[in-house]
């Protein structure tokens, strides 16, 4: 499931940089980036804050262009495939029209793709009972709490069936509870689609408990500096979290973090939020 | 867009039944109803009781029998005059909306037009504009209602332009990478999400304009015109010393540009029930 | 982005005069195309079309309206039309002024109150809404009967257009302090007045000032308008109305109170502007300009 030499790996990140230029200084936020995702991959970036993972997830995403390099989604360059609509994007917000119901939600990407109304509807009903939100399929999304929308969010990016899922700290803005439930929900729909997701968290048990690999970054320059294997059995649920080579990997993840120079990192001057914001929707 | 709630599975409450709502609707404005009896009631008193200055200031009462009075009848024929003023108001509302609404959607494509054109618009804005009053009163005819309704179109323009084109730009950057990551259209990300943006932008402008629209007709009436609309009978009374008439003018002045206002309130309920300033705690 | 000084004060100005620019091209685009003939000593223009407002009585040669400013008001008198419009710019600020700081305070008083006594917010807050909802310069020749016709009855024009925006912008300031500011206050026991001036004024500081630069040209208006009926011969809004009588005589010189009146808008906007810039100074937020 790892394997990184599969013939054509969904992603294929080489040699990217990426530069942003802010004032009158250029800032590099990523240096030299190399990965390779397979088909049925669960992807984590992890690093301080500043080190370029969520502007990595943009590039591979096509939100924003490298400087350098070039990044390929399933054998295609990445705008290619944005085009093509084989993206589904969940944000750190849920990011959900509050003029639209909960169920014009999930089907505002099938009415971009010109998908017609009767399937759009089964569509939508088949999303909304994967993410077990069927009952509000008209309720408007201010009347949702928090961790509901983000449901929302995850079936509107799964609706389009994509082939890859990209995920912007997601769960970032959620308490550890609702985090951890809605950690297993992820994974179980992760198993019954099969797609491949590329996860950026600030959470170390959070990364390891999902994912098959942790690319571990450090800041200024942005760069991953280990990939750690996470060979923890399937199905994960409660019971992973006690094992005790879960606590493995969450050291191994922990220390890697540090030996990349990763605490006392704090960017100076700009946020990586800051960089994104200003260079990533050119 | 909304605000993160605390845990996964709990919607919030179901509204309560409609019923209940408009009691809790009626009971929230009890005191403002108080103040509204008690006023009209200690002015009454006032008048009757110690004889203040009936002259400039009739009694409620005596303002109420002049409005019936003078309903269709008489030198000033009320309703007659609020109907063509409403009519000049709301010529120049459709005017400066319909024009405010091009420029916006004009200059909200462009963003070089727009930040060459806002700050203009928003020095404009402090301008006087009315002071321009005489002048169109001069190019439109003095006696054609279209010069009124010129006014009131240029009142109304400023408002409508200047918040249609925030509502048309100022999108959440995240929705907008989101359409992006759908690969989708200029015209696609225009219908689907910056129209239903700029909607209640749109409203909070368009009630700010009923008022000024009425503003625009009334101070243009004040510099001349036909005699019998709400801003000439104003003056036209209380110079013939009638002020209860000029106060039952005022009157009604005031229920058409309340009215004018409930309107779009309620327009707001039909078109965007989604949004805060509709499903506000209060009122209702 | 951060923008450079320099850069944040050419642009507007820049952009100011390309528009200034603009209308002038246009204005005397519009007489040049379809106005009246063009004459001077050894040259005459006749336009070629007819546009019915581009004539020399609807819409005068730039020019004629700055000359005008430069000529005595009157036949005869001593005063130029430019002192006497600025003279009377000037007593129109000083009742808008006097207006606009009466209906500031009321209107910050209000909010207070309405921010800390429930009951007094659903008994007059809707009233305060009505009060705007209606065209409300109707009421301006009432008003001068009732006081008279003086600088009171404008002053109270001027107060009464500008408490509102203020009252409703104060409402929402003083309760955007962060919950938890407020909960700070409390667990040191700090008492109503305290968190009124160390929380909730300081934060409701963007949203006065964005109210205070919509009251600055209402106020204006509400002086102008006061100043026709109330028959104040000092102010912009009696020379409006004694050049629209003079109109068919001299139409410069309507135009030039208009110029006037629009100065002296943006002049009083831009003051507010300036100290609401001063008073944020150092917040980091951007407001904007208006």
């Amino acid at each position: 499931m790892t394997d990184s030499s599969q013939p054509t790996p969904v992603v294929r990140v080489s040699g990217v940089d990426k530069q942003f230029t802010v004032g009158h200084g250029v800032t590099t936020a990523l240096d030299g980036i190399d990965l390779e995702i397979g088909r049925g991959e669960f992807v984590s970036l992890i690093g301080p804050s500043g080190c370029g993972k969520s502007t990595l997830l943009r590039l591979i995403g096509d939100l924003t262009a490298p400087t350098a390099g070039s990044v390929e989604v399933n054998g295609k360059p990445a705008h290619a495939a944005r085009r093509g609509r084989e993206y589904g994007m969940v944000f750190q917000a849920p990011v959900l029209f509050e003029w639209r119901s909960v169920s014009d939600n999930v089907k505002l990407p099938l009415e971009l793709l010109g998908m017609d109304r009767s399937e759009r509807d089964a569509r939508a009903r088949e999303m909304l009972a994967l993410v077990e939100l069927s009952d509000f399929a008209s309720h408007h999304p201010y009347q949702l709490s928090g961790g509901m929308q983000q449901r929302v969010a995850i079936a509107r990016a799964l609706a389009l069936q994509p082939s890859i899922l990209l995920m912007d700290e997601p769960f970032g803005a959620l308490d550890e509870m609702t985090r951890e439930r809605m950690n297993a929900e992820v994974l179980r729909i992760w198993q019954q689609t099969g797609t491949t997701i590329v996860f950026v968290t600030h959470s170390i048990p959070e990364a390891v408990f999902l994912s098959t690999r942790v690319a571990v970054m450090s800041a200024r320059p942005g760069r991953i500096t280990h990939v750690v294997d996470v060979a923890l059995p399937q199905p994960r649920n409660d019971e992973t979290r006690e094992d005790p080579r879960y606590f493995r990997h969450v050291t191994e993840v922990r220390e890697a973090l540090r030996s990349g120079g990763a605490l006392g990192a704090e960017p100076a001057l700009v946020s990586e939020e800051r960089m994104a914001a200003e260079g990533g929707i050119g | 867009m909304t605000a993160a709630a605390p845990s996964v599975g709990v919607p919030l409450p179901p509204r309560p039944g409609r019923l209940l709502r408009m009691g809790r609707t009626v009971r929230y404005y009890v005191p403002a109803i108080m103040v509204f009896i008690g006023v009209i009631v200690l002015w009454e008193l006032a008048v009757r009781g110690f004889g203040m200055q009936a002259f400039i200031l009739p009694a409620p009462s005596a303002i109420g029998a002049a409005l019936v009075e003078n309903w269709g009848a008489g030198r000033w024929p009320l309703f007659e005059a609020a109907r063509v003023t409403l009519f000049e108001a709301v010529g120049g509302l459709l005017i400066g909306t319909t024009v405010g609404l091009i420029v916006a959607f004009g200059i909200a494509r462009w963003a070089t037009a727009r930040d060459a054109v806002l700050p203009f618009a928003i020095a404009a804005n402090a301008i006087p504009i009315i002071a321009i009053a005489p002048i169109f009163n001069a190019w439109f005819g003095i006696t054609n209602p279209l010069s009124k309704m010129m006014i009131a179109a240029l009142l109304v323009f400023f408002p409508i332009m200047i918040n249609v084109t925030r509502g048309l730009t100022q999108v959440e950057p995240s929705a907008l990478e989101l359409m992006r990551s759908y690969a989708a259209s200029d015209w696609e990300i225009l219908r689907k999400l910056r129209l239903p943006n700029a909607l209640p932008y749109f409203l909070t402008a368009l009630k700010v304009a009923t008022t000024l629209s009425l503003i625009g007709a009334i101070v243009g009436e004040y510099f001349g015109g036909a005699s019998n609309v709400i801003g000439r009978v104003v003056v036209q009374s209380a110079s013939a010393l009638r002020f209860d008439v000029t106060w039952a003018a005022i009157l009604l002045g005031a229920i058409t540009g309340i009215a004018f206002y409930l309107a779009i309130v309620a327009l707001e309920r039909v078109l965007i029930p989604w949004h805060s300033t509709v499903r506000g705690e209060h009122p209702g | 982005m951060p923008r450079s000084p320099e850069r944040g004060w050419l642009r507007p100005i820049l952009t100011f005069a390309i528009f200034a620019a603009l209308l002038f091209v246009v204005w005397e685009g519009l007489k040049f195309v379809g106005g009246d003939p063009w004459r001077t000593e050894t040259w005459i223009w006749e336009p070629p079309l007819e546009i019915w407002f581009a004539s020399d009585l609807l819409l005068p040669h730039v020019w004629d309206i700055v000359g005008a400013l430069a000529a005595p008001v009157q036949r005869g008198s001593d005063e130029s039309l430019a002192q006497f419009l600025a003279g009377a710019a000037f007593y129109t600020w000083r009742e808008a002024a006097i207006g606009f700081l009466l209906g500031a305070t009321i209107g910050i008083g209000l909010a207070a109150l309405f921010v800390h006594s429930k009951l007094m917010e659903r008994a007059l807050v809707p009233y305060v809404i009505a009060s705007q909802t209606i065209p409300i310069i109707a009421l301006a020749p009432m008003i001068v009967f009732a006081f008279g016709p003086n600088v009171l009855s404008v002053v109270i024009i001027a107060t009464y257009l500008t408490f509102f925006p203020v009252t409703i912008a104060m409402i929402s300031g003083l309760r955007s302090p962060d919950p938890r500011a407020l909960e700070l206050m409390r667990s040191y026991a700090a008492s109503r007045w305290s968190v009124f001036w160390k929380v909730r004024m300081p934060a409701s500081l963007p949203y006065l000032f964005t109210a205070l630069k919509i009251s600055a040209t209402a106020s204006i208006v509400g002086a102008i308008v006061g100043e026709g009926p109330g028959g104040i011969p000092n102010g912009l809004g009696r020379a409006i109305i004694n050049f629209n009588s003079q109109y068919i005589s001299g139409p410069e010189k309507l135009w030039a109170t208009i110029v006037a009146c629009a100065i002296l808008g943006i002049a009083f906007f831009t003051l507010i502007r300036i100290a609401e810039l001063a008073a944020l100074r150092g917040r980091g937020l951007r407001t904007e300009a208006a």
